[in-house]
Protein backbone atom coordinates (compact mmCIF):
# COMPACT_ATOMS: atom_id res chain seq x y z
CA UNK A 1 0.00 0.00 0.00
CA UNK A 2 0.93 3.57 0.08
CA UNK A 3 1.04 4.96 -3.32
CA UNK A 4 -3.04 6.55 -3.14
CA UNK A 5 -1.92 8.93 -5.82
CA UNK A 6 -0.90 6.73 -8.22
CA UNK A 7 -4.46 4.84 -7.44
CA UNK A 8 -6.37 8.00 -8.17
CA UNK A 9 -5.08 8.93 -11.79
CA UNK A 10 -5.72 5.31 -12.70
CA UNK A 11 -9.31 5.74 -11.14
CA UNK A 12 -9.34 9.06 -13.09
CA UNK A 13 -8.41 7.47 -16.34
CA UNK A 14 -11.11 5.18 -15.77
CA UNK A 15 -13.56 7.85 -15.19
CA UNK A 16 -12.17 9.20 -18.52
CA UNK A 17 -13.10 6.35 -19.95
CA UNK A 18 -17.05 6.58 -18.54
CA UNK A 19 -16.78 9.90 -19.48
CA UNK A 20 -16.00 9.51 -22.98
CA UNK A 21 -18.70 6.25 -23.28
CA UNK A 22 -21.48 7.98 -21.86
CA UNK A 23 -21.06 11.33 -23.78
CA UNK A 24 -20.51 9.05 -27.09
CA UNK A 25 -23.49 6.73 -26.10
CA UNK A 26 -25.65 9.83 -25.47
CA UNK A 27 -24.70 11.12 -28.62
CA UNK A 28 -25.72 7.83 -30.68
CA UNK A 29 -29.09 7.39 -28.44
CA UNK A 30 -30.15 10.44 -29.37
CA UNK A 31 -29.92 9.75 -33.32
CA UNK A 32 -31.13 6.47 -33.17
CA UNK A 33 -34.02 7.38 -30.42
CA UNK A 34 -34.78 10.18 -33.62
CA UNK A 35 -34.97 8.01 -36.32
CA UNK A 36 -36.80 4.48 -34.41
CA UNK A 37 -39.43 7.43 -32.75
CA UNK A 38 -40.36 8.73 -35.82
CA UNK A 39 -40.24 5.48 -37.73
CA UNK A 40 -42.87 4.11 -34.59
CA UNK A 41 -45.05 7.27 -36.04
CA UNK A 42 -44.01 6.71 -40.18
CA UNK A 43 -47.17 6.21 -42.36
CA UNK A 44 -45.30 2.96 -43.80
CA UNK A 45 -45.84 0.05 -42.17
CA UNK A 46 -42.95 -1.28 -43.05
CA UNK A 47 -40.74 1.43 -41.07
CA UNK A 48 -43.30 1.17 -38.50
CA UNK A 49 -42.29 -2.70 -38.22
CA UNK A 50 -38.41 -2.36 -38.68
CA UNK A 51 -38.52 0.75 -35.75
CA UNK A 52 -41.01 -1.65 -33.29
CA UNK A 53 -38.99 -4.38 -34.31
CA UNK A 54 -35.30 -2.71 -33.15
CA UNK A 55 -37.25 -1.31 -30.23
CA UNK A 56 -38.77 -4.25 -28.99
CA UNK A 57 -35.19 -6.40 -29.56
CA UNK A 58 -33.15 -3.94 -27.70
CA UNK A 59 -35.52 -3.33 -24.35
CA UNK A 60 -35.87 -7.24 -24.65
CA UNK A 61 -33.06 -8.29 -23.87
CA UNK A 62 -29.88 -7.10 -21.73
CA UNK A 63 -27.74 -4.78 -22.23
CA UNK A 64 -24.90 -7.74 -21.00
CA UNK A 65 -25.63 -9.56 -23.99
CA UNK A 66 -25.75 -6.73 -26.29
CA UNK A 67 -22.83 -5.92 -25.84
CA UNK A 68 -21.02 -9.77 -25.92
CA UNK A 69 -22.59 -10.06 -29.10
CA UNK A 70 -21.50 -6.64 -30.62
CA UNK A 71 -17.98 -7.28 -29.29
CA UNK A 72 -17.72 -10.73 -29.62
CA UNK A 73 -20.37 -12.01 -32.39
CA UNK A 74 -20.07 -9.22 -34.66
CA UNK A 75 -16.64 -10.02 -35.86
CA UNK A 76 -17.79 -13.49 -37.12
CA UNK A 77 -19.93 -11.21 -39.57
CA UNK A 78 -16.88 -9.17 -40.34
CA UNK A 79 -17.44 -6.44 -38.25
CA UNK A 80 -14.65 -6.16 -35.68
CA UNK A 81 -14.95 -3.29 -33.41
CA UNK A 82 -12.58 -1.18 -30.85
CA UNK A 83 -13.76 -2.36 -27.21
CA UNK A 84 -14.96 1.56 -26.74
CA UNK A 85 -16.68 1.29 -30.67
CA UNK A 86 -18.10 -1.65 -29.10
CA UNK A 87 -19.29 -0.27 -26.13
CA UNK A 88 -20.32 3.43 -27.36
CA UNK A 89 -22.51 1.18 -30.08
CA UNK A 90 -24.19 -1.25 -27.53
CA UNK A 91 -24.96 1.47 -24.96
CA UNK A 92 -26.60 3.95 -27.69
CA UNK A 93 -28.89 0.99 -29.07
CA UNK A 94 -29.89 -0.07 -25.96
CA UNK A 95 -30.47 3.20 -24.75
CA UNK A 96 -31.65 4.60 -27.76
CA UNK A 97 -34.43 1.93 -28.17
CA UNK A 98 -36.21 3.09 -24.39
CA UNK A 99 -35.20 7.12 -25.66
CA UNK A 100 -37.27 5.91 -28.88
CA UNK A 101 -40.41 5.15 -27.36
CA UNK A 102 -40.00 8.86 -25.39
CA UNK A 103 -40.01 10.27 -29.08
CA UNK A 104 -42.50 8.55 -30.07
CA UNK A 105 -44.85 8.87 -27.34
CA UNK A 106 -43.96 12.98 -27.05
CA UNK A 107 -45.07 13.53 -30.44
CA UNK A 108 -48.10 11.00 -30.35
CA UNK A 109 -49.25 13.95 -27.61
CA UNK A 110 -48.83 17.06 -29.68
CA UNK A 111 -53.03 17.72 -30.03
CA UNK A 112 -54.37 16.39 -33.17
CA UNK A 113 -55.73 20.43 -33.61
CA UNK A 114 -52.00 21.31 -34.24
CA UNK A 115 -51.99 18.63 -37.47
CA UNK A 116 -55.49 19.86 -38.70
CA UNK A 117 -54.10 23.59 -38.20
CA UNK A 118 -50.99 22.42 -40.76
CA UNK A 119 -52.99 21.05 -43.17
CA UNK A 120 -55.38 24.19 -42.99
CA UNK A 121 -52.67 26.44 -43.80
CA UNK A 122 -51.46 23.57 -46.30
CA UNK A 123 -48.24 22.55 -44.72
CA UNK A 124 -46.41 19.30 -46.17
CA UNK A 125 -46.17 16.40 -43.82
CA UNK A 126 -42.11 17.34 -43.37
CA UNK A 127 -42.93 20.67 -42.96
CA UNK A 128 -45.48 19.91 -40.47
CA UNK A 129 -43.55 17.90 -38.32
CA UNK A 130 -40.48 20.00 -39.12
CA UNK A 131 -42.02 23.23 -37.87
CA UNK A 132 -44.64 22.80 -35.55
CA UNK A 133 -45.00 18.90 -34.25
CA UNK A 134 -41.64 18.30 -33.10
CA UNK A 135 -41.04 21.71 -31.75
CA UNK A 136 -43.83 21.17 -29.22
CA UNK A 137 -42.61 17.42 -28.70
CA UNK A 138 -39.09 18.35 -28.02
CA UNK A 139 -39.88 20.05 -24.82
CA UNK A 140 -42.00 17.06 -23.76
CA UNK A 141 -39.18 14.30 -24.27
CA UNK A 142 -36.45 16.32 -22.24
CA UNK A 143 -36.98 15.28 -19.00
CA UNK A 144 -36.95 11.76 -19.78
CA UNK A 145 -34.14 11.98 -21.81
CA UNK A 146 -32.17 13.25 -18.96
CA UNK A 147 -33.24 9.75 -16.80
CA UNK A 148 -32.43 7.90 -20.43
CA UNK A 149 -28.71 9.60 -19.89
CA UNK A 150 -28.35 8.70 -16.11
CA UNK A 151 -29.21 5.35 -17.00
CA UNK A 152 -26.68 4.69 -19.88
CA UNK A 153 -24.09 6.58 -17.40
CA UNK A 154 -25.14 3.61 -15.31
CA UNK A 155 -24.62 1.12 -17.46
CA UNK A 156 -21.53 1.92 -18.70
CA UNK A 157 -20.20 -0.13 -15.53
CA UNK A 158 -20.62 -3.24 -17.75
CA UNK A 159 -18.18 -2.97 -20.42
CA UNK A 160 -15.16 -4.07 -18.20
CA UNK A 161 -16.72 -7.70 -19.81
CA UNK A 162 -14.75 -6.64 -23.18
CA UNK A 163 -11.61 -5.37 -21.09
CA UNK A 164 -12.39 -1.61 -21.18
CA UNK A 165 -10.44 -0.18 -18.54
CA UNK A 166 -13.70 2.35 -17.27
CA UNK A 167 -14.11 3.64 -13.84
CA UNK A 168 -15.62 0.25 -12.19
CA UNK A 169 -12.82 -1.68 -13.81
CA UNK A 170 -9.84 0.63 -12.24
CA UNK A 171 -11.83 0.56 -9.20
CA UNK A 172 -11.66 -3.31 -9.03
CA UNK A 173 -7.98 -2.98 -10.06
CA UNK A 174 -7.20 -1.25 -6.98
CA UNK A 175 -9.06 -2.99 -4.90
CA UNK A 176 -7.02 -6.06 -6.01
CA UNK A 177 -3.79 -4.23 -5.39
CA UNK A 178 -4.47 -2.52 -2.52
CA UNK A 179 -6.87 -4.79 -0.57
CA UNK A 180 -9.24 -1.81 -0.07
CA UNK A 181 -12.44 -1.73 -0.93
CA UNK A 182 -13.65 1.24 0.76
CA UNK A 183 -11.58 3.74 -0.49
CA UNK A 184 -11.22 2.85 -4.30
CA UNK A 185 -15.24 2.08 -3.85
CA UNK A 186 -16.45 5.26 -1.97
CA UNK A 187 -14.15 7.54 -4.80
CA UNK A 188 -15.99 5.86 -7.85
CA UNK A 189 -19.31 6.23 -5.66
CA UNK A 190 -18.96 9.87 -5.62
CA UNK A 191 -17.14 10.42 -9.44
CA UNK A 192 -20.49 8.64 -10.19
CA UNK A 193 -22.22 10.67 -8.66
CA UNK A 194 -20.89 13.78 -9.89
CA UNK A 195 -21.05 12.60 -13.41
CA UNK A 196 -24.90 11.91 -12.97
CA UNK A 197 -24.99 15.51 -11.13
CA UNK A 198 -23.70 17.46 -14.00
CA UNK A 199 -25.44 15.24 -16.89
CA UNK A 200 -29.23 16.18 -15.22
CA UNK A 201 -28.13 20.10 -14.94
CA UNK A 202 -26.23 19.77 -18.41
CA UNK A 203 -30.33 18.61 -19.98
CA UNK A 204 -31.92 20.94 -17.52
CA UNK A 205 -29.77 23.94 -19.25
CA UNK A 206 -30.83 22.70 -22.78
CA UNK A 207 -34.53 22.35 -20.98
CA UNK A 208 -34.94 26.09 -20.05
CA UNK A 209 -33.02 27.00 -23.10
CA UNK A 210 -35.49 25.42 -25.68
CA UNK A 211 -38.64 25.90 -23.22
CA UNK A 212 -37.48 29.80 -23.02
CA UNK A 213 -40.39 32.06 -23.95
CA UNK A 214 -42.64 28.68 -23.98
CA UNK A 215 -44.42 29.68 -20.77
CA UNK A 216 -47.85 28.87 -20.60
CA UNK A 217 -47.49 27.17 -24.04
CA UNK A 218 -49.69 24.01 -22.15
CA UNK B 1 -73.12 32.86 -66.24
CA UNK B 2 -70.11 31.81 -64.04
CA UNK B 3 -69.39 28.53 -63.14
CA UNK B 4 -69.76 27.58 -59.41
CA UNK B 5 -66.49 28.21 -57.18
CA UNK B 6 -67.50 24.92 -55.29
CA UNK B 7 -69.92 21.66 -56.30
CA UNK B 8 -70.36 19.46 -54.21
CA UNK B 9 -72.35 16.31 -56.02
CA UNK B 10 -74.09 13.06 -54.00
CA UNK B 11 -71.53 13.49 -51.38
CA UNK B 12 -71.79 10.33 -48.79
CA UNK B 13 -69.99 10.41 -45.47
CA UNK B 14 -69.85 7.49 -43.19
CA UNK B 15 -68.70 7.35 -39.69
CA UNK B 16 -68.77 3.54 -39.74
CA UNK B 17 -71.87 2.10 -39.90
CA UNK B 18 -73.59 6.17 -39.31
CA UNK B 19 -74.61 8.06 -42.37
CA UNK B 20 -73.94 11.54 -41.45
CA UNK B 21 -74.30 12.99 -44.74
CA UNK B 22 -75.96 10.87 -47.33
CA UNK B 23 -76.47 12.37 -51.23
CA UNK B 24 -75.76 15.90 -50.15
CA UNK B 25 -75.61 18.25 -53.23
CA UNK B 26 -75.06 21.97 -53.41
CA UNK B 27 -73.30 24.54 -55.10
CA UNK B 28 -71.47 27.48 -54.07
CA UNK B 29 -71.12 30.49 -56.41
CA UNK B 30 -67.58 32.82 -56.19
CA UNK B 31 -67.56 35.70 -53.86
CA UNK B 32 -71.36 33.60 -52.61
CA UNK B 33 -71.55 34.17 -48.53
CA UNK B 34 -73.00 31.45 -47.15
CA UNK B 35 -74.37 30.13 -43.66
CA UNK B 36 -74.60 26.83 -42.60
CA UNK B 37 -77.56 26.65 -39.69
CA UNK B 38 -79.01 23.34 -38.30
CA UNK B 39 -79.34 21.36 -34.49
CA UNK B 40 -76.45 20.23 -33.90
CA UNK B 41 -75.04 16.55 -34.82
CA UNK B 42 -76.73 17.80 -38.34
CA UNK B 43 -73.64 17.27 -39.91
CA UNK B 44 -72.25 20.76 -40.76
CA UNK B 45 -68.77 20.99 -39.10
CA UNK B 46 -68.32 17.64 -41.39
CA UNK B 47 -68.95 19.23 -44.58
CA UNK B 48 -66.54 21.81 -43.45
CA UNK B 49 -63.93 19.38 -42.54
CA UNK B 50 -64.34 17.79 -45.66
CA UNK B 51 -63.77 21.12 -47.31
CA UNK B 52 -60.36 21.44 -45.79
CA UNK B 53 -59.72 17.57 -46.04
CA UNK B 54 -59.61 17.15 -42.87
CA UNK B 55 -61.87 14.22 -43.04
CA UNK B 56 -62.43 11.70 -45.82
CA UNK B 57 -65.46 11.45 -47.95
CA UNK B 58 -67.24 7.95 -48.31
CA UNK B 59 -68.68 8.87 -51.67
CA UNK B 60 -70.33 11.38 -54.29
CA UNK B 61 -67.60 14.14 -55.79
CA UNK B 62 -66.42 17.85 -54.58
CA UNK B 63 -65.02 20.18 -57.16
CA UNK B 64 -63.36 22.93 -56.05
CA UNK B 65 -62.47 25.86 -58.48
CA UNK B 66 -63.30 23.70 -61.60
CA UNK B 67 -61.15 20.27 -60.47
CA UNK B 68 -62.20 17.54 -58.38
CA UNK B 69 -60.81 17.56 -54.44
CA UNK B 70 -60.92 13.83 -53.89
CA UNK B 71 -60.21 12.41 -57.41
CA UNK B 72 -57.90 12.89 -60.15
CA UNK B 73 -57.09 11.62 -63.42
CA UNK B 74 -54.75 8.75 -63.96
CA UNK B 75 -54.58 7.57 -67.57
CA UNK B 76 -57.81 8.72 -68.29
CA UNK B 77 -59.07 7.13 -66.09
CA UNK B 78 -60.68 8.84 -62.17
CA UNK B 79 -58.22 7.51 -59.19
CA UNK B 80 -58.90 8.79 -55.69
CA UNK B 81 -56.25 11.99 -55.15
CA UNK B 82 -52.91 11.46 -54.01
CA UNK B 83 -51.40 13.91 -51.16
CA UNK B 84 -49.81 15.89 -53.82
CA UNK B 85 -53.38 16.60 -55.18
CA UNK B 86 -54.65 17.35 -52.34
CA UNK B 87 -51.58 19.77 -51.56
CA UNK B 88 -52.52 21.98 -54.62
CA UNK B 89 -56.11 21.39 -53.71
CA UNK B 90 -55.67 22.85 -50.55
CA UNK B 91 -54.33 26.21 -51.89
CA UNK B 92 -57.55 27.28 -52.99
CA UNK B 93 -59.40 27.24 -49.11
CA UNK B 94 -58.69 28.29 -45.68
CA UNK B 95 -60.30 27.38 -42.35
CA UNK B 96 -60.65 29.12 -39.10
CA UNK B 97 -61.33 26.87 -36.18
CA UNK B 98 -63.72 26.56 -33.48
CA UNK B 99 -60.99 26.17 -30.70
CA UNK B 100 -58.51 28.50 -33.00
CA UNK B 101 -55.98 25.81 -33.03
CA UNK B 102 -52.75 28.78 -32.84
CA UNK B 103 -49.31 27.19 -32.84
CA UNK B 104 -48.43 28.19 -29.08
CA UNK B 105 -44.69 27.73 -29.71
CA UNK B 106 -44.48 30.47 -32.46
CA UNK B 107 -45.39 34.25 -32.17
CA UNK B 108 -48.20 35.99 -33.22
CA UNK B 109 -46.65 37.14 -36.36
CA UNK B 110 -45.01 33.92 -37.02
CA UNK B 111 -48.22 31.87 -36.81
CA UNK B 112 -48.78 34.30 -39.85
CA UNK B 113 -45.97 34.31 -41.94
CA UNK B 114 -44.87 30.72 -41.15
CA UNK B 115 -47.10 29.26 -43.82
CA UNK B 116 -46.78 31.57 -46.53
CA UNK B 117 -43.19 31.61 -46.37
CA UNK B 118 -42.79 27.80 -46.66
CA UNK B 119 -45.66 27.27 -48.77
CA UNK B 120 -45.53 29.70 -51.23
CA UNK B 121 -41.87 30.71 -50.84
CA UNK B 122 -43.13 34.26 -49.62
CA UNK B 123 -39.80 35.99 -48.88
CA UNK B 124 -40.15 36.98 -45.15
CA UNK B 125 -40.08 40.64 -44.91
CA UNK B 126 -42.05 40.52 -47.49
CA UNK B 127 -44.35 37.47 -45.77
CA UNK B 128 -43.89 40.17 -42.67
CA UNK B 129 -45.19 43.14 -44.16
CA UNK B 130 -48.39 41.35 -45.08
CA UNK B 131 -48.89 39.78 -41.27
CA UNK B 132 -48.34 43.36 -40.05
CA UNK B 133 -51.17 44.39 -42.35
CA UNK B 134 -53.69 41.66 -41.74
CA UNK B 135 -52.93 42.53 -37.64
CA UNK B 136 -53.60 45.63 -38.51
CA UNK B 137 -57.31 45.39 -40.44
CA UNK B 138 -57.73 42.41 -37.23
CA UNK B 139 -56.83 45.01 -34.72
CA UNK B 140 -53.74 43.42 -33.25
CA UNK B 141 -50.74 45.07 -34.27
CA UNK B 142 -49.05 45.50 -30.94
CA UNK B 143 -49.31 41.86 -30.30
CA UNK B 144 -46.97 40.82 -33.35
CA UNK B 145 -44.40 39.42 -30.94
CA UNK B 146 -46.80 38.35 -28.13
CA UNK B 147 -47.43 34.36 -27.72
CA UNK B 148 -50.88 33.05 -28.36
CA UNK B 149 -50.83 32.41 -24.53
CA UNK B 150 -50.69 35.67 -24.13
CA UNK B 151 -53.85 36.26 -25.78
CA UNK B 152 -57.53 36.56 -24.46
CA UNK B 153 -60.12 34.12 -27.00
CA UNK B 154 -61.35 36.90 -29.19
CA UNK B 155 -57.54 38.02 -29.97
CA UNK B 156 -56.64 34.30 -30.74
CA UNK B 157 -59.20 34.11 -32.94
CA UNK B 158 -58.45 37.33 -34.37
CA UNK B 159 -55.01 35.89 -34.99
CA UNK B 160 -56.30 32.80 -36.48
CA UNK B 161 -58.44 34.60 -39.29
CA UNK B 162 -55.26 36.70 -40.40
CA UNK B 163 -53.46 33.53 -39.85
CA UNK B 164 -56.00 32.36 -42.77
CA UNK B 165 -56.13 34.63 -44.52
CA UNK B 166 -52.35 35.44 -45.56
CA UNK B 167 -52.59 32.45 -48.12
CA UNK B 168 -55.11 34.22 -49.57
CA UNK B 169 -57.23 31.38 -50.49
CA UNK B 170 -60.48 31.81 -52.39
CA UNK B 171 -62.96 29.95 -50.17
CA UNK B 172 -62.86 29.97 -46.51
CA UNK B 173 -64.57 28.37 -44.11
CA UNK B 174 -65.33 29.41 -40.80
CA UNK B 175 -66.59 26.79 -37.98
CA UNK B 176 -68.30 28.39 -34.69
CA UNK B 177 -65.64 30.43 -34.50
CA UNK B 178 -67.41 32.51 -31.52
CA UNK B 179 -68.50 29.84 -30.14
CA UNK B 180 -65.58 29.00 -27.64
CA UNK B 181 -65.49 32.81 -26.48
CA UNK B 182 -66.86 34.74 -23.48
CA UNK B 183 -69.84 36.49 -24.94
CA UNK B 184 -68.28 39.88 -24.45
CA UNK B 185 -65.33 39.15 -26.76
CA UNK B 186 -67.88 37.35 -29.44
CA UNK B 187 -68.68 41.18 -31.31
CA UNK B 188 -64.78 41.84 -31.96
CA UNK B 189 -64.10 38.88 -33.73
CA UNK B 190 -67.76 39.23 -35.61
CA UNK B 191 -66.53 42.67 -36.69
CA UNK B 192 -64.12 41.69 -37.97
CA UNK B 193 -65.67 38.88 -39.95
CA UNK B 194 -68.44 41.34 -40.93
CA UNK B 195 -65.73 43.51 -42.67
CA UNK B 196 -64.51 40.84 -44.21
CA UNK B 197 -67.12 40.32 -45.92
CA UNK B 198 -67.83 43.64 -47.01
CA UNK B 199 -64.42 44.26 -48.18
CA UNK B 200 -63.68 41.06 -50.14
CA UNK B 201 -64.71 38.88 -52.87
CA UNK B 202 -63.42 35.37 -51.15
CA UNK B 203 -66.40 33.01 -51.01
CA UNK B 204 -67.51 32.02 -47.43
CA UNK B 205 -69.12 29.25 -45.81
CA UNK B 206 -69.72 29.77 -42.28
CA UNK B 207 -70.88 27.46 -39.47
CA UNK B 208 -72.98 29.39 -37.04
CA UNK B 209 -75.23 29.42 -33.95
CA UNK B 210 -75.17 32.98 -33.93
CA UNK B 211 -78.54 33.48 -36.18
CA UNK B 212 -78.41 37.36 -36.14
CA UNK B 213 -75.09 37.38 -37.74
CA UNK B 214 -75.98 34.58 -39.91
CA UNK B 215 -78.73 37.36 -40.96
CA UNK B 216 -76.09 39.62 -41.52
CA UNK B 217 -73.57 38.03 -43.19
CA UNK B 218 -74.93 35.15 -45.53
CA UNK B 219 -76.38 36.13 -48.96
CA UNK B 220 -77.95 32.57 -48.64
CA UNK B 221 -78.38 30.05 -45.53
CA UNK B 222 -78.95 26.33 -45.42
CA UNK B 223 -81.16 24.48 -42.81
CA UNK B 224 -79.64 21.51 -42.36
CA UNK B 225 -80.77 18.49 -40.50
CA UNK B 226 -79.37 14.67 -40.32
CA UNK B 227 -77.10 15.49 -43.25
CA UNK B 228 -79.76 17.03 -45.62
CA UNK B 229 -80.39 20.33 -46.74
CA UNK B 230 -84.12 21.00 -45.30
CA UNK B 231 -84.63 24.11 -46.69
CA UNK B 232 -82.26 26.74 -48.19
CA UNK B 233 -82.88 30.66 -49.26
CA UNK B 234 -81.59 34.38 -49.24
CA UNK B 235 -81.52 35.08 -44.93
CA UNK B 236 -84.98 37.31 -45.15
CA UNK B 237 -87.05 34.31 -46.42
CA UNK B 238 -85.15 31.39 -44.26
CA UNK B 239 -85.29 33.68 -40.67
CA UNK B 240 -88.41 35.36 -41.49
CA UNK B 241 -90.82 33.52 -43.58
CA UNK B 242 -89.24 29.74 -43.51
CA UNK B 243 -91.47 27.60 -45.45
CA UNK B 244 -90.57 24.06 -43.74
CA UNK B 245 -92.07 22.70 -40.32
CA UNK B 246 -88.47 21.77 -39.12
CA UNK B 247 -86.65 25.15 -39.79
CA UNK B 248 -89.79 27.00 -37.61
CA UNK B 249 -88.96 24.80 -34.86
CA UNK B 250 -85.35 25.05 -35.06
CA UNK B 251 -85.39 28.87 -35.11
CA UNK B 252 -88.16 28.63 -32.25
CA UNK B 253 -85.83 26.85 -30.07
CA UNK B 254 -82.77 28.98 -30.73
CA UNK B 255 -84.87 31.81 -30.06
CA UNK B 256 -86.07 30.34 -26.93
CA UNK B 257 -82.28 29.71 -25.63
CA UNK B 258 -81.88 33.66 -25.89
CA UNK B 259 -80.02 33.85 -29.26
CA UNK B 260 -81.43 37.08 -31.25
CA UNK B 261 -82.07 36.09 -34.94
N1 LIG C 1 -64.82 11.45 -36.06
C1 LIG C 1 -66.10 11.07 -35.87
N2 LIG C 1 -66.39 9.81 -35.56
C2 LIG C 1 -67.66 9.41 -35.36
N3 LIG C 1 -68.72 10.23 -35.46
C3 LIG C 1 -68.50 11.50 -35.77
C4 LIG C 1 -67.18 12.00 -35.98
N4 LIG C 1 -67.27 13.31 -36.28
C5 LIG C 1 -68.58 13.62 -36.25
N5 LIG C 1 -69.32 12.53 -35.94
C6 LIG C 1 -70.78 12.51 -35.85
O1 LIG C 1 -71.31 13.05 -37.02
C7 LIG C 1 -72.47 13.81 -36.74
C8 LIG C 1 -72.33 15.18 -37.34
O2 LIG C 1 -71.31 15.86 -36.67
P1 LIG C 1 -70.94 17.36 -36.96
O3 LIG C 1 -69.83 17.71 -36.04
O4 LIG C 1 -70.72 17.55 -38.41
O5 LIG C 1 -72.25 18.10 -36.51
P2 LIG C 1 -72.54 19.65 -36.39
O6 LIG C 1 -73.70 19.91 -37.28
O7 LIG C 1 -71.31 20.42 -36.64
O8 LIG C 1 -72.98 19.78 -34.89
P3 LIG C 1 -72.69 20.94 -33.82
O9 LIG C 1 -73.68 22.01 -34.10
O10 LIG C 1 -72.92 20.29 -32.51
O11 LIG C 1 -71.28 21.37 -34.01
C9 LIG C 1 -72.62 13.82 -35.24
O12 LIG C 1 -73.62 12.87 -34.90
C10 LIG C 1 -71.30 13.37 -34.74
O13 LIG C 1 -71.43 12.64 -33.54
MG1 LIG D 1 -70.03 21.61 -35.43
Amino acid sequence: MGDWGGYLSLILQGALVTAKLTVMGCALALVVAFIAGLGRVSRFAAIRWLATAYIEFFRGTSIFVQLFWVYFVLPFAGVTLEPIQAGIMALGLNVGAYAAEVVRGAILSVPRDQYEACIAVNLTRFQRMRHVIFPQALPLMLPTFGNNAIELLKGTAVVSLISLHDMTFQAQVVRAQTGSTLIPFATILVLYFLMALALSRAIRMIETRITRGLDGVR
Amino acid sequence: MTDPIIRIDNLVKSFGTFKVLDGLSFDVMPGEKLALIGPSGSGKTTILRILMTLESISDGHIEICGDQLYHMQRNGREVPADEAHLHKMRSHIGMVFQHFNLFPHKSVLENITLAPILTKGTPRAKAEARAMELLEMVGLADKADARPAQLSGGQKQRVAIARALALQPRIMLFDEVTSALDPELVEEVLLVMKRLAAETDMTMLLVTHEMGFAHEFADRVLFFDKGRIVEQGPPEQIFSNPREERTQSFLRKIIAAGHRV
